[in-house]
């Protein structure tokens, strides 16, 4: 799988907890707001199919997954 | 564009004999000719019901279809708009308002935390069941106090009041009494919500409401957000743990299996929740006109949104009709999806996981005490699907 980057949108969050249970070691909630927290833009290889299956479980649509371009560099 | 288009006319009233756990045939055979058919509400109003899954999916994603109750075009008269706190029946940012103060009370890390103190409950049912010894109803001995006892400490209800406040809970929700009946322990509990709400403004407990009341939500409201939590978190997760246990019994070697294998229990958590989708349907209405599937939803038109059989979708789960505890049920739309899926999933989800998996180890011999289709089961009216009774036995040593 290819090394995608992570970013959240703690506006459009709503606390449902479904990618800080499907990748816990990528996402947490702030445990005042309940909002999502990003503990890894960039997922190792291990986490990345469960940080992808979190970004697609999200009921609001807070997590997008950008894909490396071809000029990328990593 | 015109393309022919399935119609079910009233929303079917029965499941099949010998198949309580499958949604409705008329409803999967909508499903058959398509993800949308054409429906007529029972005051006569027209609307569509929507059986695909990916549709269910993209309308519950879409802030074109409104929460709105005084929305809600089903009946020949104007319903009034949802009480202060009520937000599940709200759209942005009513709906925020409401939901925000509370999504940090429900995280998976806190919920998580709640785990030891449930397990001592469930282990005190289980406890009392072996006491009383075979057989028992598992509705009444296990699948309603473990819920019940949960969100009562949640709202802080205090020791002495928890008989009486059940008592009134299971009146309003059982669908089991007169509409009379019904109203009066619909008004004692918003009463009693009412004094408790005062009650911890004036001498906050440890507990979820008395932290609320540290918010700018008045004390209408904290009864309105009581009311919704002790709804959608008592008959919702009672109901997955009774027709669970059924669909477990019934599926042998699936029990078996997560007998056999603690870390199933997650897992078996979620595709219970896909395969039995207790909340079975709920309505968005339109605010534009909105095309989907080659149809036009008009403005002001409500669709019913049939969860149960968009999580037998054969285009989205293989086999879907076979509960498969091992299978990667993740996705399904039991809690819904979109900014009203439920708050409280996580506190479900570990109460499920501590139940389930208490129950299995207790009783190894757990069996059903009378032929499966003798077991009563709610009518499909009802908004939550379950069974009234699960007469079990075990053998005892």
């Amino acid at each position: 799988m290819s090394a995608p980057h992570l970013s959240v949108d703690r506006e459009r969050c709503i606390g449902a907890g479904m990618c800080a249970m499907t990748a816990p070691d990528v996402f947490d909630q702030d445990p005042d707001d309940g909002l999502v927290l990003l503990l890894d833009a960039d997922p190792s290889p291990a986490q990345r199919p469960a940080a992808h299956m979190a970004a697609g479980l999200c009921p609001a649509g807070a997590i997008t997954l950008r894909e490396p371009e071809p000029g990328d560099c990593r | 564009m015109s393309e022919s288009v399935h119609t079910v006319t009233t929303l079917p009233t029965e499941r099949p004999s010998g198949c309580p756990f499958d949604p409705p045939a008329e409803l999967l055979d909508a499903r058959r000719h398509g993800p949308i058919s054409r429906y007529t509400h029972p005051g006569g109003k027209p609307g569509w019901l929507i059986t695909g899954y990916d549709m269910v999916r993209s309308v519950l994603a879409d802030p074109r279809f409104s929460s709105r109750k005084e929305l809600m075009n089903v009946v020949d008269f104007e319903l009034p708009p949802a009480p202060p706190g009520e937000f599940l029946l709200m759209d942005e940012p009513e709906h925020s308002r409401y939901r925000k103060p509370l999504v940090g009370k429900f995280t998976v890390r806190r919920m998580r935390l709640l785990t030891e103190r449930i397990e001592q409950i469930t282990a005190e049912r289980l406890d009392a069941m072996e006491k009383a010894g075979p057989p028992t109803d598992l509705v009444t001995a296990f699948a309603k106090p473990i819920p019940t006892i949960v969100i009562c400490e949640i709202l802080g209800v205090p020791y002495e009041d928890r008989a009486s406040f059940q008592e009134q809970i299971d009146a309003f929700m059982g669908g089991e009494v007169s509409d009379e009946e019904l109203i009066a322990a619909y008004t004692a509990t918003q009463e009693y919500l009412a004094q408790l709400v005062a009650a911890k403004r004036a001498a906050p407990t440890d507990d979820i409401l008395s932290e609320l009341t540290d918010s700018d939500l008045t004390d209408e409201e904290l009864k309105g957000i009581s009311l919704i939590l002790l709804a959608a978190g008592f008959d919702t997760t009672a109901n997955m743990l009774s027709l669970g246990t059924f669909a477990l019994l019934r599926h042998p070697e699936q029990l078996a299996a997560l007998r056999a294998d603690p870390a199933l229990t997650d897992g078996a958590v979620e595709e219970l929740l896909r395969y039995l989708s207790v909340a079975k349907t709920f309505h968005r209405t339109a605010l534009e006109d909105v095309e989907l599937g080659g149809q036009t939803i008009k403005a002001g038109t409500t669709v019913v949104l049939s969860y149960n059989t968009a999580n037998r979708d054969p285009d989205r789960f293989s086999d879907p009709h076979t509960l498969d505890l091992r299978r990667q049920a993740a996705g399904h739309l039991a809690f819904s999806h979109g900014i009203h899926q439920c708050l409280g999933q996580q506190l479900a989800r570990v109460e499920m996981r501590v139940a389930f998996r208490a129950l299995v180890d207790r009783f190894p011999t757990l069996r059903l005490a009378v032929p499966a289709d003798e077991v009563g089961l709610r009518p499909e009216t009802a908004d939550i699907f379950g069974v009234k009774s699960l007469p079990v036995t075990w053998d005892t040593k």
